[in-house]
Formats: C-alpha cells, sequence, structure tokens
C-alpha cells in the first residue's frame, strides 16, 4: 500500500470545468458543459437534477466511462488522490476503478452479470485487485454479502442476479462497491428503482457503510427528500451545468436559484394537501436546444431582459454557496416578484 | 356516505403457475385476495403499497382487463362482472383507465388527435367536424394546443404525452378514472403541473378518480381517502388526513415513515422493516405482514389467525388483531408523527 501524502482538508475529488461532447446527426451537443466541484474525504456530495439534466453523465465521465460518440473534451480536469484521471495511463485508470472509486448503478438487473453468481462477481472484483486465492476471495465476498445485511449469505452468494428479489440485487451492488474499501463511492439514483421501506434500508446500509469506512460519495438523485437524509453538500444541475451548490440544510431553508426554488415548491408534501402546487412551466429542454444565455431563463419566474442575452456566471456567495443567477447582482427584483404575487392573491 | 359510485366486495384473483413439459398447473400466485371498498362519487380514493402488492391488479381487475377469480364489482349500480359483449363496452365509457408509462401506452402510429378521438368513434358519441372540435377543444382542456393534433406520441414529452392520455380518457366523458401511477414516470417540475391538471379536472367535472400509487407524498397531497394494500391484502383503511397522521397497522406506520422528507433537520426517527416482502406464491400463515412486523405484543397468534379488516374507529380501518397505537410505547405516538409531519412543510 503506498500511503500518499494528503492535507486533510485537501478534495479526495475535484472536477474542473469538465466539458462532454456528442456528435449527433443534428450537430454537436454539450450535454455536461463546464462542471466544476469539490468532494472532501468522508463527505457526501449529492447531484441533483431532472432527466438529461446531464448528471448521470458526469458520474461516469470521473471514471472514463463516457463512450463513442461521446468524448470528454481536453481541458476538462478531474482530480482524483491528485491525480488526474483523464490522463493517467489506462493500467492505472483501471487500477483505480472498482479499488479506490467503485460506482453504484440504479439498475442492478442490468449492471450485474446475470450468468454470474453473485458471489462470483464480488470475489472477481477483489481477485481483480489482490493476490487473494480463489478462495480467499470467495470467503470475503460471502462476508460481504453478510455485512450488507444479506441473511444466509453462504447460500446466497451462490444464487444468481434472478433468483434475488430488487432490494437483494441492490445490496449485492452495494458489496461489490465497498468491499475493497474505496475511498469514494460513486451511486448513481442507488434507490430508485426500489420500494420505500427497501429504499429506507439501503439508504441507512449506504450511510453506515461510508460513515464506517470514511469513504465519500456522490450522490446523484432526483429525489430531493433522498438529498436532505443523505447529503452534506448538494449540487444542483440544469442544462448541463450547476445552477447552484449550497450545504444541504442552506439549500433546503433557502434555496438561492429560481430552478431550486421552483423544484422544491413543485413538490408534493404534507401542508399542501389538495392545494394547488406550485409548477415550473414548460419542460426541461434536450441538449441542443438550450436557451443561449441562462438557460432557465425561458421557465424563470423572475427573468427579465438581461437573462435572455447576457449568461450569468456561477456566482460565489460565501459559506460555501454559489448560484448562477443574475439575482446575486438584482436581488430587489425576487422581492418585487412575490410582491406582486401577495398583490394578485 | 351516500350511495358509493364504485363499489368492490371480496375481490379476488389467482394467476396459475405452470412448470413441467405438460405445462400443468403447479401452484399458483394470490395476486388479490378479499379485496373490498367503496369509492363515493367524486372523491380520489387512492390505493397504495409496493411492487407486488396487487395494487394494479386490483385497478385492472375493476375494469375487466384482468377477470378476477371471485368478488363483486358495482358501479353505477351496475354489476360490472356480469356484463358481457356490448354492454361491458357501453359500461368501459364510464371508467376510463390513464397508465403510467406515457411511452408505451400511446400507438406510435397514431396522430395523438386520432388517438384522442379514438374514443369518441367507438362510442359513436361524434362524428366527422364534431368529432374534431372535440378533440380539440380536449386538448386545450388538457394544456395542449389544439394544432398538435396531426402530430405523432413521439414528437412529445413525457409530460405532454400524459397530457395526451388524459384527454384520450375524457373523451368518452367518464364519470370515474382509474388512475395507474400517472405521474411517476415524471420529473418533478412536471410532475407538479399534472397534478395540478388532475385536480383541475376533477374540479371542473366533478369526476371521481381511483388513484394507483406507491409514491405517498403525491398520494397525500392528491388523495381524499386511502386504501393500503400488502401482498395482496387490504391492510388499512382511512381518510387521508387519519391515515398520514394515526396509522393503526404497523406496516402502515413503517411505509410513512420510510418516506424521505424533503428537510435535512427532520428527526430520523423511522421505523426500519427487516428483510423484503414475501413471494405472493407462497404467502405466511395468518398475518401476510408478521414475518417483517416490529409489534411489541406480536406472538403466535399472529402466524394463525388471518386478521380481519375491523373498523376500529368511524371510518378507520385496519386488519391487525393487536391493541393499536397509543396503548404501547414502541410506537411513533401519533400526535409526534403528526407533528414530524408538518415540521417538514414548506421551508421558504
Amino acid at each position: 500500500m503506498t500511503e500518499t501524502r494528503t492535507h486533510p482538508n485537501d478534495p479526495l475529488l475535484s472536477l474542473r470545468d469538465v466539458r462532454v461532447t456528442f456528435r449527433t446527426a443534428d450537430g454537436l451537443i454539450t450535454p455536461v458543459d463546464g462542471v466544476s466541484f469539490d468532494i472532501a474525504r468522508g463527505e457526501t456530495l449529492a447531484l441533483v437534477g431532472e432527466s438529461g439534466c446531464g448528471k448521470s453523465l458526469t458520474a461516469l465521465t470521473i471514471l472514463r466511462l463516457i463512450e463513442a460518440p461521446g468524448r470528454i473534451e481536453p481541458g476538462s480536469r478531474i482530480l482524483f488522490d491528485r491525480r488526474d484521471l483523464l490522463t493517467v495511463p489506462d493500467a492505472e485508470l483501471r487500477s483505480i476503478r472498482g479499488r479506490k472509486a467503485a460506482m453504484i448503478f440504479q439498475e442492478p438487473m442490468t449492471a450485474l452479470n446475470p450468468v454470474y453468481s453473485a458471489g462470483e462477481q464480488i470475489a472477481e472484483v477483489v481477485r481483480t485487485h489482490t493476490k487473494a486465492s480463489r478462495s480467499e476471495a470467495w470467503t470475503q465476498a460471502v462476508a460481504m454479502l453478510g455485512a450488507v445485511g444479506i441473511p444466509s449469505p453462504e447460500i446466497r452468494a451462490k444464487q444468481y442476479p434472478h433468483q434475488l428479489s430488487g432490494g437483494m440485487r441492490q445490496r449485492v451492488m452495494i458489496a461489490m462497491a465497498l468491499v475493497l474499501n474505496p475511498s469514494l463511492l460513486i451511486a448513481d439514483e442507488p434507490t430508485t428503482a426500489l420500494d420505500v421501506t427497501i429504499q429506507a434500508q439501503l439508504l441507512d446500509l449506504l450511510r453506515e457503510a461510508q460513515q464506517a469506512r470514511g469513504a465519500s460519495m456522490l450522490l446523484i438523485t432526483h429525489d430531493l427528500g433522498v438529498v436532505a437524509e443523505s447529503a452534506q453538500r448538494v449540487a444542483v444541475m440544469y442544462a448541463g451545468q450547476i445552477v447552484e451548490e449550497a450545504p444541504v440544510v442552506a439549500l433546503f431553508a433557502a434555496p438561492q436559484h429560481p430552478y431550486t426554488e421552483g423544484l422544491m415548491a413543485a413538490m408534493p408534501r404534507a401542508g399542501s394537501r389538495r392545494e394547488r402546487l406550485t409548477t415550473i412551466p414548460g419542460t426541461v429542454p434536450p441538449p441542443g436546444a438550450w436557451p443561449a444565455a441562462c438557460r432557465f431563463a425561458d421557465r424563470c419566474r423572475y427573468a427579465w431582459s438581461r437573462c435572455t442575452t447576457e449568461a450569468p456566471p456561477l456566482h460565489q456567495l460565501g459559506d460555501g454557496r454559489s448560484s448562477r443567477c443574475h439575482l446575486v447582482d438584482e436581488p430587489a427584483r425576487r422581492v418585487a416578484a412575490h410582491d406582486m404575487v401577495g398583490v394578485t392573491a | 356516505m351516500s350511495e358509493p359510485l364504485l363499489s368492490v366486495r371480496g375481490l379476488s384473483k389467482e394467476f396459475p403457475i405452470r412448470g413441467g413439459i405438460l405445462n400443468r398447473v403447479t401452484g399458483s400466485v394470490r395476486a388479490v385476495t378479499d379485496v373490498s371498498f367503496d369509492v363515493a362519487a367524486g372523491e380520489t380514493l387512492a390505493v397504495v403499497g409496493e411492487s407486488g402488492c396487487g395494487k394494479t391488479t386490483t385497478g385492472r381487475c375493476i375494469l375487466r382487463l384482468i377477470e378476477p377469480t371471485a368478488g363483486q364489482v358495482t358501479f353505477d349500480g351496475v354489476d360490472l362482472l356480469s356484463l358481457r359483449g356490448a354492454a361491458l363496452r357501453k359500461m368501459r365509457r364510464h371508467i376510463q383507465l390513464v397508465f403510467q408509462d406515457p411511452y408505451a401506452s400511446l400507438n406510435p402510429r397514431m396522430t395523438i388527435g386520432d388517438t384522442v378521438k379514438e374514443g369518441l368513434t367507438i362510442h359513436q358519441l361524434a362524428e366527422g367536424a364534431a368529432a374534431d372540435r372535440r378533440v380539440q377543444s380536449l386538448m386545450e382542456e388538457v394544456g395542449l394546443r389544439r394544432e398538435w393534433a396531426t402530430r405523432y406520441p413521439h414528437e412529445f414529452s413525457g409530460g405532454q404525452r400524459q397530457r395526451v392520455g388524459i384527454a384520450r380518457a375524457l373523451a368518452v366523458e367518464p364519470k370515474c378514472i382509474v388512475l395507474d401511477e400517472p405521474v411517476s414516470a415524471l420529473d418533478v417540475s412536471v410532475q407538479a403541473q399534472v397534478i395540478n391538471l388532475l385536480q383541475d379536472l376533477q374540479r371542473d367535472r366533478g369526476l371521481t378518480y381511483l388513484f394507483i400509487a406507491h409514491d405517498l407524498g403525491v398520494v397525500e397531497h392528491l388523495a381524499t381517502r386511502v386504501v393500503v394494500m400488502y401482498l395482496g391484502r387490504v391492510v388499512e383503511m382511512a381518510t387521508a388526513d387519519v391515515l398520514f397522521s394515526e396509522p393503526i397497522m404497523p406496516y402502515t406506520q413503517a411505509l410513512l415513515s420510510a418516506i424521505p422528507l424533503p428537510d435535512p433537520l427532520a428527526p430520523r426517527d423511522r421505523i426500519v422493516l427487516v428483510g423484503d416482502p414475501p413471494s405472493p406464491a407462497n404467502p405466511p400463515s395468518g398475518c401476510v405482514f408478521h414475518p417483517r412486523c416490529f409489534h411489541p405484543d406480536k406472538d403466535v397468534a399472529c402466524t394463525q389467525v388471518i386478521p380481519p379488516l375491523e373498523e376500529k374507529a368511524p371510518g378507520h380501518w385496519a386488519a391487525c388483531i393487536k391493541q393499536p397505537a397509543g396503548t404501547s410505547d414502541f410506537f411513533l405516538p401519533a400526535a409526534a408523527l403528526r407533528s414530524r409531519r408538518t415540521a417538514a412543510s414548506p421551508a421558504t
């Protein structure tokens, strides 16, 4: 084991200006357009957004899992443990994948190999990255299945994915990800396909496993409830860009970007019973159809002329907060818009 | 309650399991067992539960898209299960279905105008120019532009397709619509638009909804009454207010406490159930929930007696043979649960 000297405040993972392009029949699109964020050691960052915002592609970029016709543009940087993952040789990248940084996918039925048993798939990870013998790897796999809460792991290890329930399959995925004690977990909608009682079990499991091992986590989700329960910091994505970043408590207390504000208001919850929900008009535009200046301008309740002519920068607001919105310069407009609603109501 | 619009009694559905080279019936899956409830005109009754609990099968049995094994379904005074042929088709006009998946439930080769018009033609409600006018006004009513009638489903987003599905259901002027997870496939911002639309239509047209869902946040927002199903059985039934604040059945309590609240400061005092739901092909004896139940008084009786659905308080039915919440410290006291939920009210 090589001990890397790192400053404790040094982030484990830093994305800088990450850009992913796809060449399509309709021309070049940029579904991930200049994404930057840091994840500290032991921290959970939630990357939130609706379908098509680029959050899953961003996650795939980290381990260079983007396939042609997708391309990670030059100038993008992904620093993991002080190594730029976009320039490390393939062999080194392979040794990082699964061992130092592991991914948990949304759909365990497609992410697991149907012709290998659960135990074999976990043991394979162990054998690929360590010198463990076949039987040692199997023992580790069985122990790991037990650790993620699978009853009678010796029996389950010999079963194939189709013989396991959805919750159990996701536990196998988590076991595979955790077996080599990675310092970074990338979880892409890990509980979205599952029922709410099973989701509760797995969120607890992920949190406990992460805390016990001091790992960092990038949690990709569209569910603000899951964010509130699991993350310390949140980055909100819209149309390929991060539009807001904040510590979780601050974000829920006072969202700054109109998109975040709209998402929170659109959620049905206790207290809103049978009243009209606040909606964000229109739909998420597909990549290639994004407005030129502010990408949210056509759906924003506060938008004014400046929003359709000048792209807002990601303003730094202090206390780890940022917002990609011109309202930062002209906060009076937010108040004015709320007053107007008050008058008409 | 006055005479219910829809009344379901003792509804059961068994699917045979076939196996072996002769494809003999080797067993059966009891997808729905002895389900009974009423839906009053103008209300929204939600049927909730996790995958495999039988909520969708219940909805389909009511519409006779699946033939139930046993039971009675009365709609507007008519016994739906005895209808055949033309009479059944005629009845279907009054009880329509909106599907979960807006991508799979529209015919990709039909323009959305034709899709909405099909019901009008089949039920001979309008023809020619009159039908076209009806289609256009329906499209506007659900928030689609009338000139889009000549477009095909692939040209629309998920939320817009779900609006087409709603317009199609509305075309024949039904009294009741079975909504099978109508917003589950949609993004949060679009989901809110469709929820508002459903509420507006209900108010304007006096519609009755049977709302099948697993998202309890949406259910709490939309439903007037809620039926909770587990492994094919109704385990609890109450008004939405009562169910969300004073759940009796341990499964309902666990289900409600498992909802992730969009509030990072909310206490994490959830009940986490152990294990997965058992297979409906081999349900547990007695109370179907007993293997996962955390009730402190759980005993051998729970493994032997099938708990009847009893009225524990006026209008509040639950299937549990033990003393409900309030008598035991183990449960989240109802008041605490309620305050916890109101604590999660909008932060801004």
